[in-house]
């Protein structure tokens, strides 16, 4: 009797557990069968090629142009140059958490980088405006501070948490006893972390870039804020841009329901969906492809 | 053989944070000689034996006092350059743990960070290694594969191998056969047996019969102290205290 209840429970915690499971990853299927039907519709009027490749966007004129590849461009652009700033800082810092960096400091530097995480984008699209805006029109005596560049600045605060973190946990992963295999042969500390510890730790790291990445190319606040908004194609990086998220943000609320303005942005969904998607896969990939050969010491 | 002195611990205690590991050990090395450090789990022959090489200066609050005068010299005056001892002294560890590179990589690493550039010299330098460790025959042609693509006791040979291209004075050697099957562990042993005529070699090891077979020298520790330091023969057949006769003979530990 008490073995048959045993079994009873187990069985509804199972199905408990499954159907909450399920229903949180039904519940995005969902959203993403959604954003396909409401976007797709727009390539009956535009081929996907002149979609993409188009080179201006003009919604809501007569005839509209749709066209987002200064909206794809601007992504693009903002993303590479804050990674470029983002993936030596972070990844320095956390070579500097988990390598050099003393039991106190770690203490102390290791929540402030993480609470760089928990600023509220909108925050940082404040302080982009505000702050460094006007610095920069100062400066560098350009016509407006809301800019690719002020764009990619910002962005970049937000990957560094994500990428510092990531390739922290990657690099104190790495086995002790390579380290003191290396430091035995009479390499010094650094030849150790730039040889052994590093290479060690790559695909975690790199898995922590991409994810970053991911995470600046999805950002909506931020561009919306501090990207200037004209969408044209930059000739500058003192240029304003409107990488997809912001225009989405900005034109949902007043393209007509259903109208081609409404699928065109849905379309732009896609697109950014595709690119967050890949990234997430690359990332997801790499993990897995490097994981065995840095685990097998 | 004549003894040469070579390496001298005088009065070395040891401390992690308040626990003291190592109790006043005093115990000469003779050059060309393998001594072995003998006794149960936790009494301090490991840690004793990375004192030798200051590798416990990664734990963070660990305490040394006390000497270790190799050449002359103290191991932990402050005018000491570690990287450089730490290259006069090698180290093969408990568990194999061959970089993540491929073989030759793995050998020619300590001489890479050494300075050594010469591409003629290192190719060289690793295939004597190599052929030093007894590994030469089984991955001279394979030298670009994989280091993790080894077998356990490959990979330890490779661990000597890697420790010998850096043309060291002293071999420390942590169990290095622990890990391994009879017949890699008899390779290891008969290896040492080999490279005692160049190295001064220093092993601890949990096998009294390992022990017994390669070692000229063994010292038994017990409890964070040495308990007796004899020649190996002597040790395992007349020992002069009941500790440690108690111990060879498997009474305790």
């Amino acid at each position: 009797m008490i073995i048959f209840k045993r079994q009873t429970t187990e069985k509804t915690m199972q199905w408990l557990f499954f159907t909450i499971a399920a229903a949180s990853i039904v519940i995005l299927i969902m959203i993403m069968i959604f954003l396909f039907i409401e976007g797709i519709p727009i390539f009956k009027k535009i081929s996907i090629i002149n979609f993409i490749f188009g080179k201006y966007w003009y919604p809501t004129s007569s005839p509209p142009d749709f066209g987002i590849l200064p909206l794809i461009t601007a992504s693009i652009v903002v993303t590479f140059l804050s990674s470029l700033i983002a993936v030596p800082l972070g990844v320095m810092t956390a070579i500097y958490l988990s390598e050099i960096a003393s039991t106190t400091m770690r203490e102390i530097v290791k929540p402030v980088v993480e609470m760089l995480a928990a600023l509220p984008s909108v925050v940082i699209g404040f302080f982009g405006m505000v702050v460094f805006a006007p610095f920069l029109q100062e400066t560098f005596d350009i016509a407006t501070g809301l800019n690719m560049f002020n764009a990619s600045i910002m962005l970049a605060f937000m990957a560094i948490p994500t990428i510092c973190s990531i390739s922290e946990d990657a690099i104190s992963s790495v086995p002790k006893t390579l380290k003191e295999a290396s430091l035995s042969l009479g390499a010094t500390h650094f030849e150790t972390i730039t040889r052994v510890v590093l290479p060690a730790a790559l695909s975690g790291i790199t898995t922590g870039v991409i994810l970053g990445m991911a995470r600046v190319i999805g950002e909506t606040m931020v561009v919306l804020m501090v990207a200037g908004g004209a969408a044209l194609m930059p000739s500058s990086i003192f240029d304003p841009v409107r990488p997809m998220p912001a225009s989405i943000a900005a034109e949902m609320a007043e393209a007509p329901f259903r109208g081609d303005h409404y699928f065109a942005l849905f379309a732009t969904g896609i697109v950014l969906f595709i690119f967050t998607f890949a990234f997430n896969m690359i990332a997801d990939y790499i993990s897995n492809k490097y994981k065995q050969s840095g685990e097998r010491v | 053989m004549e003894k040469t002195l070579k390496l001298s611990s005088q009065n070395l205690n040891f401390y992690y944070g308040t626990v003291q590991a190592l109790h006043d050990i005093s115990l000469d090395f003779y050059s060309n000689h393998v001594t072995a450090l003998i006794g149960p789990s936790g009494c301090g022959k490991s840690t004793f034996l990375r004192c030798i090489n200051r590798m416990n200066d990664l734990i963070p609050e660990t305490k040394v006092d006390g000497k270790i005068i190799f050449d002359g010299q103290d191991i932990y005056a402050h005018s000491l350059d570690v990287v450089l001892l730490r290259k006069r002294i090698g180290m093969v560890f408990q568990k194999p743990n061959p970089f993540p590179k491929s073989i030759f990589e793995n050998v020619a690493y300590g001489l890479k960070v050494n300075g050594i550039r010469d591409k003629r010299l290192i190719s060289e330098t690793v295939e004597e290694s190599l052929i030093k460790s007894a590994l030469w025959d089984e991955v001279k042609d394979r030298l670009y594969e994989s280091a993790l693509s080894l077998s356990g006791g490959q990979q330890q040979r490779l661990c000597i191998a890697r420790a010998l291209a850096v043309s060291p004075e002293i071999l420390l050697m942590d169990e290095p056969a622990s890990a391994l099957d009879p017949i890699a562990t008899q390779k290891i042993e008969d290896l040492i047996l080999q490279l005692k005529e160049l190295y001064t070699i220093i092993i601890v090891t949990h096998n009294m019969q390992q022990a017994a077979r390669v070692s000229d020298f063994t010292a038994f520790f017990y409890m964070g102290k040495l308990i007796e330091m004899d020649d190996t023969e002597t040790l395992f057949t007349r020992p002069k205290l009941k500790q440690t006769e108690d111990y060879i003979t498997g009474r305790f530990g």
